[in-house]
């Protein structure tokens, strides 16, 4: 028997899903300048953008909302992510918020980082009850390969950033994403980020997810690359997955990881409280977490 | 789980990273001090020189022992030190230094390192002290000073039923409690100094002092200068020793977080 197209999404739709166990809640990511960005990379899984607000910038109220109830449950750390976190007005009093509670991080561009920012993020580095993580995304260690994905001045503009972080004494973080099959040359970064006054230079690297803008780029998931049942079947699954130690809230709700925000299917409810269940991992992004053990965070 | 009973002056030690001399100076100086009891909270190997002599310490001298990720790797004969590094340098150098420890420690010694228990228990007056590596819930967990806010130290104290909770596993210590009174106390490691460019290794003494349990942390001097030179002498990389003799991590160290990291050299 041939089941007709609708037959056959009704029977997909009614298949029980695979789902990673939720064990507790460590890392609460804060999608806090939603999807909206200052430049628009041609890898960016969630496709944002100065004109894309899928997701909207944050509240400060919902921001400690969050927060706080994160706090209850038990988080060990809060990372801040957009978009462009140094977009919203408010990001340093939100900081702030966050660091009388928790280590922080924030995912940047390095762009809007002016001398005045950087040293007001170097006094919070020093200062401030837990650890405050910067980490600036780049993804060449020249003009001309950073550029390429990143948009025309991002490599000049990110550099002032980086260096006036480190002027300030922030010790960064670099992240640099893995764009073909090869990992970049380290040595390549690390020299960079020494000339541009880092002592200590740090470097992670990150996988390309293959939605968003990226799926346009270079290819988008085949229908095989999905997680199995079995893949799962291992004492550590549910640390070897961010999405078993961690949510993401945005303006439009909360979402297993800050990779996943686009994906209506994987929306877990309106607050924390409802997003405490096992987490879908059905989605083909969860196999590149799986693969390569990676957690946005650092 | 290692149930220990009750007292009121314990030590408390991490990471000897084969550092023998220093362990035989750590429990000359606990004893000196006038310790019920010494509790050792795992990483026996890795790092330093002849594993056996630090094990065949560990076995004979009144030390009570928690198993950590090191000990577990070697006393199973796993493939690496569950260390969990990312950076491919620190990859590189923790496995010379797990494969000199894993190819060094007599198959004896593997069972009793294999054998440990995983968690223990003990008290100070009526304040419960939970013992552990890493953390209460993974023995590979770092439990850093920046990066275990308050909030996560209750919600693990409430979860473990501990007023305490005593762990090692980075080799830095520090100690966070809470307004009533319960925290975590990291005990550091006698291993290596904690990266703070002086040769001293460090313990940590706990006390009853009326009904708080005092917690004082106390730097070890030792034979540094003979220890590097048996590390330069096995063939060991000379970034190890120089940790030894200037007080500086060389090595393994983009797990610090930022705030850890800035206070060192390298």
């Amino acid at each position: 028997m041939r089941l007709s197209a609708e037959e056959e999404a009704s029977v997909q739709s009614a298949r029980p899903r695979l789902e990673l166990p939720f064990l507790y809640l460590d890392t609460l990511w804060l999608q806090v300048t939603g999807t909206i960005c200052n430049i628009a990379c041609r890898h960016c899984f969630i496709s944002c953008g100065p004109k894309v607000d899928k997701h909207k910038m944050m509240s400060r109220k919902l921001c400690r909302e969050s927060m706080r109830d994160a706090v209850r449950k038990g988080v060990r750390e809060i990372w801040f992510t957009g978009g462009e976190p140094f977009l919203h007005e408010q990001i340093l009093e939100i900081l702030d918020d966050a660091l009388a509670l928790a280590p922080v991080g924030v995912l940047s561009n390095g762009m809007l980082i002016t001398p005045e920012l950087a040293e007001a993020l170097g006094e919070r580095f020093r200062t401030a009850p837990y650890n405050l993580e910067i980490r600036i995304s780049l993804d060449g260690p020249d003009e001309e390969s950073n550029d390429r994905i990143r948009g025309n001045g991002v490599f000049e503009a990110t550099c002032r950033g980086i260096r006036n972080l480190a002027k300030a004494g922030v010790e960064l973080i670099v992240a640099v994403s893995v764009l073909d099959d090869n990992e970049p040359d380290r040595e390549r970064f690390m020299e960079l980020l020494r000339e541009l006054g880092v002592p200590r230079p740090r470097v992670k690297w990150i996988p390309v997810f293959r939605i968003g803008r990226e799926a346009g780029r270079q290819r988008s998931y085949e229908p095989w690359e999905v997680l199995a049942a079995e893949d799962l079947a291992v004492e550590d699954a549910a640390v070897r997955l961010m999405c078993g130690t961690g949510r993401t809230v945005t303006s439009e709700g909360v979402f297993p990881c800050p990779i996943l925000i686009n994906e209506p299917a994987f929306r877990m409810g309106d607050s924390l409280e409802q997003a405490r269940g096992s987490a879908p991992v059905d989605h083909p992004a969860c196999s590149t977490c799986w693969q390569e053990s990676f957690s946005c965070s650092t | 789980m290692l149930d220990l009973g009750s007292f009121t002056k314990v030590a408390l030690f991490g990471g000897t990273y084969n550092n023998w001399i220093a362990l035989e100076a750590t429990v000359a100086d606990a004893k000196a001090r006038g310790a019920q009891a010494i509790v050792f909270l795992g990483d026996a190997g890795g790092f330093g020189p002849h594993p056996n002599r630090t094990v065949e310490r560990l076995r004979n001298l009144p030390i009570h022992s928690i198993q950590g990720n090191y000990d577990d790797s070697v006393g199973n004969s796993l493939e690496d030190c569950q260390c969990g590094y990312v950076d491919p340098r620190d990859n590189q150098f923790a496995q010379i230094s797990y494969d000199y420890t894993l190819q060094n420690t007599h198959a004896d010694h593997r069972r009793w390192l294999r054998a440990l228990p995983t968690r223990g228990r003990l008290q100070v007056g009526d304040k419960k002290v939970l013992l552990c590596h890493g953390s209460p819930r993974r023995v590979n967990e770092f439990l850093w000073e920046s990066t275990t806010p308050a909030g996560f130290i209750e919600h693990l104290c409430n979860t473990e039923d501990a007023d305490l909770i005593a762990c090692t596993h980075t080799g830095i210590h520090w100690e966070r409690r809470l307004e009533d009174g319960r925290g975590v106390l990291n005990v550091g490691a006698i291993g290596r100094p904690p990266n703070d460019g002086q040769r001293e290794v460090w313990y940590s003494m706990l006390e009853l002092d009326r009904d708080r349990v005092r917690s004082t942390f106390v730097p070890v001097s030792y034979d540094w200068k003979r220890l590097a030179a048996e590390m330069d002498a096995e063939g060991l990389p000379a970034e190890f020793s120089a940790t030894i003799r200037t007080g500086w991590w060389t090595t393994c160290l983009e797990i610090l977080p930022g705030r850890e990291r800035a206070r060192g050299r390298f």
